[in-house]
């Protein structure tokens, strides 16, 4: 619980800064968040092979996990279909495909966009950021009241990068491994599915 | 994406093979680079008008998509927890 206060707290003043112009937005032309990335990236790595036990877990892991991805694709298409009637400026397959992004926001939202307009696109791009924020921020919380793979599920496309520190952090390094197939697995799907639903 | 994963590969390789020489410390710099990233995907967002004024209405929108697609995906992944950990425990019982 404490882990997710203190990261809303570096992205709300990430956001307060940036927009009471506190902070230089040069930075975001430069590549330093794609450097911490990849730095983020090694780290997790290192502690992924340094801990053998990770390893030798993978293929107790491997077996009942591996239908994961199809859980989380049947799931998300099922959420984004039942919160449409909520929605009646929305077609049932214009919410479906704003759900098959799986928090994949920038190729969903270019998609979306070319197939659908910019309304839509932009909501497809705000979306999938809540998606992956959400997941960032609340992977604490959705491990303890939900089970490790929870965050996972959530974390859709994003959690062979991006969320793949914290869940790995939270849900324990042995996850790591599910995470990776699972956003490698979602993340082809995505122009796929959003295109589909998309051109319906 | 292919960067990502070479570097998390060599990550893995060079942390097998340096697992006896204290090299686990260096999870203690995982979290303030979680720290930097989120701070730097603030700062993007506040920096983005259209992000910033379309967190209205628009946003009300999205929101709703995303809670339906979470929760319900969400709720998957814990039935197979559920299932595969009640799984696990009744099969060590034999």
């Amino acid at each position: 619980m404490r882990g997710s206060i203190i990261i809303i707290l570096f992205f709300v003043v990430g956001v307060f800064c940036s927009f009471y112009k506190l902070f230089p937005t040069w930075i975001l032309d430069s590549d330093l968040s794609l450097y911490a990335l990849w730095a983020l990236m090694f780290c997790v790595g290192i502690s992924v092979g340094a801990d053998t036990k990770a390893l030798t877990n993978i293929r107790y892991i491997r077996k009942g996990y591996i239908i994961l991805p199809l859980i989380t694709i049947i799931g998300t298409l099922l959420g984004s279909a039942l919160v449409s009637p909520f929605l009646p400026k929305y077609t049932l397959s214009e919410c479906m495909a704003v759900g098959s992004g799986f928090g994949y926001y920038s190729l969903s939202s270019i998609f979306i966009t070319q197939y659908k307009g910019a309304e839509l696109g932009t909501i497809a791009l705000i979306s999938n950021i809540i998606r992956e924020i959400t997941t960032l921020l609340f992977t604490p919380v959705l491990v303890y009241s939900f089970g490790k793979l929870a965050p996972i599920s959530c974390g859709g496309a994003t959690t062979m990068d991006t969320t793949l520190p914290i869940i790995s952090r939270y849900s324990g390094k042995e996850f790591a491994v599910v995470a990776i197939f699972h956003g490698v697995t979602v993340d082809l799907t995505v122009p796929f599915l959003v295109t589909f639903f998309a051109t319906r | 994406m292919f960067t990502v994963i070479l570097l998390m590969l060599s990550g893995a390789f060079l942390g097998y093979i340096f697992r006896n020489q204290g090299i686990q410390k260096i999870h203690k710099l995982i979290t303030p680079l979680i720290w930097l990233l989120l701070f730097l995907l603030g700062i993007s967002v506040g920096n983005n008008e259209a992000i910033m004024k379309g967190m209205g209405t628009i946003g009300i929108d999205a929101f709703i998509i995303t809670f339906g697609a979470m929760s319900v995906s969400v709720l998957g992944a814990w039935g197979l927890y559920l299932f595969l950990h009640k799984f696990k425990s009744s099969k060590r019982q034999k």
